[in-house]
């Protein structure tokens, strides 16, 4: 395992200034549940005005509506949208990894069909993997496509899909042939890109234990797709799914999901002083420089076209730890009875929403399955 | 890791690794001196690892001598290399000639202090050059020499640059101490590893157990925040000076203390009663990590530092002033 450090993008304190400004004008009403809920948070307009701003697929080549900037420019704009609790949800997919599926694997019609889109912050994408018995064992899954005339055949079920009643495409990961006989269940899968719109496919959203409708059960019955939805190689599907694992879990949305509360806790303590704060909040600060600077280093070397796989897990752990831990903590110094408002209402949402930290994008247990492999354990 | 960096860092483990293991811990541990280390380390220029070339030294950045530091750690830190680089940074900075020998740096608890061939006391940024005095002997728990010390004649004197600030001796232990830290874990961490692929329990090795691998997965994540945390601290000495790093510094003292404690509880746990036998390695290292994690500023006393200014800035500053220490690339 190695950790490099990279340097700040050289333009990182103009476009910090511009995002900063772009914030707090776009952020004057977002209510502490809002902030709370951050890349859970889906606003369909905000994410226009973040896309008419360029700062969506902003790596990408110009033709498809990016900027060609570099991952590490990419990485300013997410870090300082995290740390206002902006409702980035409704891009957030998009830009993180279907998009770059798609620019890497896709024909020239998907990327010139889709990416501009994403970038404008006009189309959503949600990640159909799970299913009801293929969760973290995720190689068991059963949705399958058959090839038909002039196309594909889809049946089956993806379950717990974020935002997929909300959203424009799914990039489905499917069977499209049996694992062979005694072979490796990898093979034999293969992703598609799905209009959500196409008949055959019902969204049934699942209320979730704060009352929200955030993930769905999605139910194919006959879709049929066209020959080109077929995204990548035919039966590398499993290879194409797991190839961007360390650009999705190892960006600053592992470690800084509730980062809002680590301000507001501090501008309650400021009012309101419990003794030994300023212990509490010293390990959290300096806890939340090393995961960035964690989270940065695989950042450089995704930039410098490496593959920190395992680093990347080490960053979702460790900063999954973080992110839980951190309300807790504030908690722990102010009671919520004399809380303000605000930062209870805040600690409130987070409460409700940080199991998901550790079981989203992989749970802690595959997470650490993976660092243990790499130890020489497994 | 520079191409440079790599080969010093593979030179000075052979070195140090040559010098014996941990038998050679075992024999600092009850007073004796490690002489044919010492003379092979400074052979190699390391004591003037951080002087400048113009003042005769090697010139290594901070960022090359943390990772040697790191090293040293590794082997559990046999000689008092680290602190006779810093105090002969400080020396040079001062304007004073490094006179060669061990180094002892400040008066109280200094490593292996009864062998300093010089004594260096700082008075905020005044430096002095002193002979060695009385050594009045003291052991930590890692029955490491921590002796006090009462200087001899004076024999030069000379003032900091203000990018070393009041407290420089302070921030260089710190930082040594994290880079110890980082390195012996690393190298506990390699022990347990080893000693689950080895130990045999209900028919296999107990690291086929999942509750021993999520053990072992979370202690290397805090082993390779520490590792981060010392680059950071290393980085900002060289782009802002010791006293421009305080708080890089102070970060990488709170996650090194804070991985030390779990991670010695981690191979213990792992190593159960083997582990704390007299005639076992490991705990010739978990001993350095508690006493490593006490010097130098212990996590509690630097994050009630950080914490302090953090809550005096404000919220809304927060974010801000940690991007604000980037160090900028060139254009």
């Amino acid at each position: 395992m190695r950790f490099d450090l990279p340097d700040a993008p050289p333009r990182a304190e103009d476009l910090r200034r511009e995002l900063r400004a772009f914030l707090a004008e776009a952020g004057r009403d977002w209510t502490p549940e809002i902030r709370a809920r951050s890349w859970m948070g889906f606003d369909r307009d905000f994410s226009r005005a973040v896309g008419a701003r360029g700062w969506i697929g902003m790596t990408w080549p110009t033709i498809y509506g990016g900027s060609e900037s570099s991952g590490l420019e990419r990485i300013v704009v997410l870090e300082e949208m995290l740390a206002a609790g902006a409702p980035v949800g409704a891009h957030w997919i998009g830009d993180r990894q279907s998009g770059p599926l798609i620019l890497r694997l896709g024909t020239e019609e998907q990327r010139t069909r889709i990416l501009p889109g994403i970038a404008h912050g006009e189309l959503a994408f949600c990640i159909g993997l799970s299913e009801p018995d293929a969760g973290s064992d995720l190689a068991n899954l059963r949705t399958k496509c058959e090839r038909v005339p002039n196309g594909w055949k889809l049946n089956g079920r993806k379950i717990w899909t974020t935002f997929a009643h909300k959203s424009d495409y799914m990039i489905a990961l499917v069977r499209t042939s049996p694992a062979p006989e005694g072979g490796s269940r990898h093979a034999g899968l293969s992703q598609f890109l799905v209009d959500l719109r196409l008949s055959g496919i019902s969204i049934r959203p699942i209320r979730d234990l704060a009352g929200e409708d955030s993930f769905n059960e999605v139910t194919f019955d006959d879709v049929l797709l066209r020959e080109d939805d077929l995204l990548g190689t035919e039966g590398a599907g499993w290879a194409q799914a797991t190839s961007e694992l360390a650009f999705e879990r190892s960006g600053p949305d592992r470690y800084l999901s509730s980062y809002p509360a680590l301000a507001s806790g501090i501008d309650a303590l400021n009012a309101m002083p419990a003794p030994g704060a300023e212990v509490t909040i010293g390990r959290m600060v300096a806890r939340l420089n090393t995961l960035r600077g964690m989270s940065l280093s695989v950042g450089g070397m995704l930039e410098r076209g490496e593959s920190p796989a395992v680093e990347a897990a080490l960053v979702k752990d460790a900063g999954n730890v973080f992110e839980q831990a951190l309300p807790e903590h504030i908690r722990n110094l102010i009671d919520p009875a004399d809380s303000p408002e605000e930062l209870r209402r805040m600690l409130a949402g987070l409460a409700q929403l940080a199991p998901t930290f550790s079981l989203r994008g992989g749970t802690r247990e595959i997470l650490r399955g993976i660092i243990a492999r790499d130890l020489g354990l497994r | 890791m520079s191409e440079l960096r790599g080969i010093l860092v593979e030179q000075v483990d052979r070195l140090i690794g040559d010098g014996g293991g941990v038998a050679l811990l075992r024999t600092v541990e009850v007073g004796s001196w490690p002489a044919t280390l010492w003379a092979g380390l400074e052979q190699q220029g390391l004591n003037l690892a951080l002087v400048p070339e113009k003042a005769g030294g090697v010139g290594l950045s901070w960022g090359d001598a943390a990772a040697l530091w790191q090293v040293l750690g590794r082997h559990g830190a046999p000689a008092p290399i680290a602190e006779t680089m810093l105090a002969a940074a400080l020396l040079s900075a001062a304007g004073i000639e490094v006179p060669g020998g061990p180094l002892g740096l400040g008066r109280d608890d200094v490593p292996f202090g009864r062998h300093a061939a010089h004594l260096v006391i700082l008075h905020g940024a005044q430096v002095a050059l002193h002979a060695p005095g009385e050594a009045a002997p003291h052991i930590n728990i890692g029955r490491e020499p921590r002796d006090a010390l009462t200087p001899g004649a004076h024999i030069a004197a000379g003032m900091l640059p203000n990018s070393f600030g009041p407290r420089a001796a302070l921030l260089g232990f710190a930082l040594i101490r994290a880079a110890l830290i980082a390195g012996a874990l690393e190298h506990v961490l390699a022990l347990a590893v080893d000693w689950a692929n080895t130990r045999k329990q209900f028919g296999r090795t107990i690291g086929k157990f999942q509750a021993i691998q999520q053990q072992l997965a979370a202690m290397a994540g805090e082993v390779a925040a520490v590792s981060v945390a010392v680059s950071q601290a290393a980085r900002a000495v060289d782009a802002h000076g010791l006293a421009g790093a305080a708080f890089e510094i102070g970060c990488a003292k709170i996650v090194a203390g804070e991985a030390a404690t779990l991670g010695a509880a981690t191979a213990h746990q792992v190593f159960a009663a083997i582990g704390i036998t007299e005639d076992h390695e490991l705990h010739h290292f978990t001993r350095r990590l508690w006493a490593w994690r006490e010097e130098g500023g212990t996590e509690r006393a630097w994050a009630a530092e950080i914490g302090r200014a953090a809550l005096a800035r404000g919220g809304a500053n927060l974010w801000p002033d940690l991007t604000a220490r980037d160090v900028q690339g060139a254009d």
